[in-house]
Formats: structure tokens, sequence, C-alpha cells
């Protein structure tokens, strides 16, 4: 199971649209091309920043989420790196906090049934739960 | 410093009341302490179901925003919900003025520290 990754970028803000969907469309390139999956692209629009970079005020936000290994994210910064507009970038690594939220989740729809059925019927119903909820998590991630 | 909001208003009648039993061994950390404590006493929801006045040593217990409302995730990409964790001025607010829970509180921070990476929170506003 290769881990999940999800890429934070900012560009320029006078950035022309095609020339970002070309920067796009080269870096899923790039990951299809090392193994990789992206799982997801947003164009989260532009933004105010925080604090300015160099000379700019707002920047135009985008999130990759990608499943891959590390040689991956590793080539990715660099692109990244050398890619002019690219303002500033952040990586971070999801998987294992996915695996922690559904753990929860699950723990707590369990808890949940406890409470509102017998201690009886409880035993069996996780299970169904398990089941149920396992399909449903895949299906969001790959919209 | 600069920034004597509502909160440390109320305060200030808060250490009237009871602020001498509980700041006094506390002196040693400076101009800060004055502020924080006055943000200590009402607690966090201001304005909200606040605690009778008539006690002395009266204090509303604090409870942890993310046990209650049950958010497990704290993301980095939720500035909405990671503004309410930082000051006017970007720092971090201490768990003591918020309330939240040792194990959240870990969670916002390093969320809150990824989030200034990216811009998305600023790391001090002048």
């Amino acid at each position: 199971m290769e881990r999940i990754y999800e890429v934070m970028f900012i560009v320029r803000p006078d950035m022309p649209e095609e020339e970002l969907d070309k920067l796009l469309v080269a870096l899923e390139s790039q990951v299809t091309g090392a193994g990789g999956v992206v799982k997801a692209k947003e164009k989260m629009g532009k933004r105010r920043l925080a604090y300015s970079l160099g000379r700019f005020q707002d920047g135009f936000y985008v999130l990759l989420t990608i499943e891959g290994g590390g040689p991956l994210v590793h080539e990715i910064e660099r692109r990244l790196r050398v890619t002019e507009p690219v303002l500033k970038f952040i990586t971070v690594r999801m998987d294992e906090e996915h695996k922690r939220l559904d753990k929860m989740k699950k723990l707590r729809d369990a808890k949940k049934r406890t409470v509102v059925a017998s201690p009886v019927t409880a035993e069996a119903v996780p299970a169904p739960v398990a089941a149920e909820a396992a399909p449903s998590e895949p299906a969001p991630a790959t919209t | 410093m600069a920034e004597p909001t509502g909160r440390s208003s109320t305060g200030h009648s808060g250490t009237g009341h009871s602020g001498g039993g509980h700041s006094g061994g506390s002196g040693h950390s400076g101009g800060y302490q004055g502020r924080s404590e006055g943000g200590a006493r009402p607690p966090r929801p201001a304005g909200g179901p606040g605690g009778p006045g008539g006690r002395k040593f009266f204090r509303r217990k604090k409870v942890c925003k993310f046990c209650v409302e049950k958010i497990d995730g704290v993301n980095y990409k939720d500035v909405r919900l990671l503004q309410q964790f930082v000051a006017e001025s970007g720092k971090i607010t201490p768990r003591r003025l918020t309330g939240v829970c040792t194990r959240h509180q870990r969670r916002v921070s390093a969320a809150i520290k990824q989030a200034r990476n990216i811009a998305l929170l600023p790391f001090s506003n002048r």
C-alpha cells in the first residue's frame, strides 16, 4: 500500500489559467510516469496570503492528492522548486491520519451501537459496520 | 500588549475577586501574565452561559472544543477552525486559555504550523 500525500502549492496570482493547467498536466504525467496515482487535484482559487511572499500579497492555491512513494514526492518537490511561478509548496503525508480517523470513527460508531442496542446485539453489529464503512471510504477519495 | 480587548477588561473585575489567591506565586512571568490572566478568567465562549459571579474562587470548567464537538481530525487547510486558536498577534493560544485538551492542542499546534508554512496563517501580525 502506497502512501498518500497532499501537495499544496501556491502559484503567482498573475499566472494565466492555461499555463497553470499546463503545469498541472505536466505534474500529473510525472506522477503517473513514476508509478503513482493522482487521486485528486483541486484549484482552490485565489486567496489572500497571510504574509507577503516577495512582492505578492495574493496567491493561487492548488491542492494535489497523490498516491506514491517517497522518491516520487522527492521528484515532485524538485520539480516545484525549479518551476519559477510556484511561490511555495508543502507536502503532508495523509495516509496515517486517514487510518487514525477511520479507527476513531469505527470506535465511535461501535460505541453508539452499544448505547442504542443491547450488548448482545452489539456484538454482532460491528462487523457489518466495518463492511459498509469500507466501500464508502474509497468512493469520496477517488472523486 | 496593545490590544486590551473586551476579554481583558472583563478579566480585571475577575482579578479583583480572586486573582490574588491564584497569581500570587506567578509574578515572575512579567507583563504578559497580566493579560493572560485576564483571558483566563472568563472562559473562551465569551458572553455565553458565563459563571455566576457571586462565589469567590469560582471558575467555570473549560472544556475541550474538539472533544465536545467530536472533531477528530485537525487539518491545516481548515483556516476557520485554526484561527480560533491563534491570538490576534498570530501566536498559538495556550491551552490554559482555550481549554483544549493536551492531545488536541498538540494536533492543533502542529496544524497551525503547517498552515503557517503555506501562508494560510501568519507567523506574526506586527
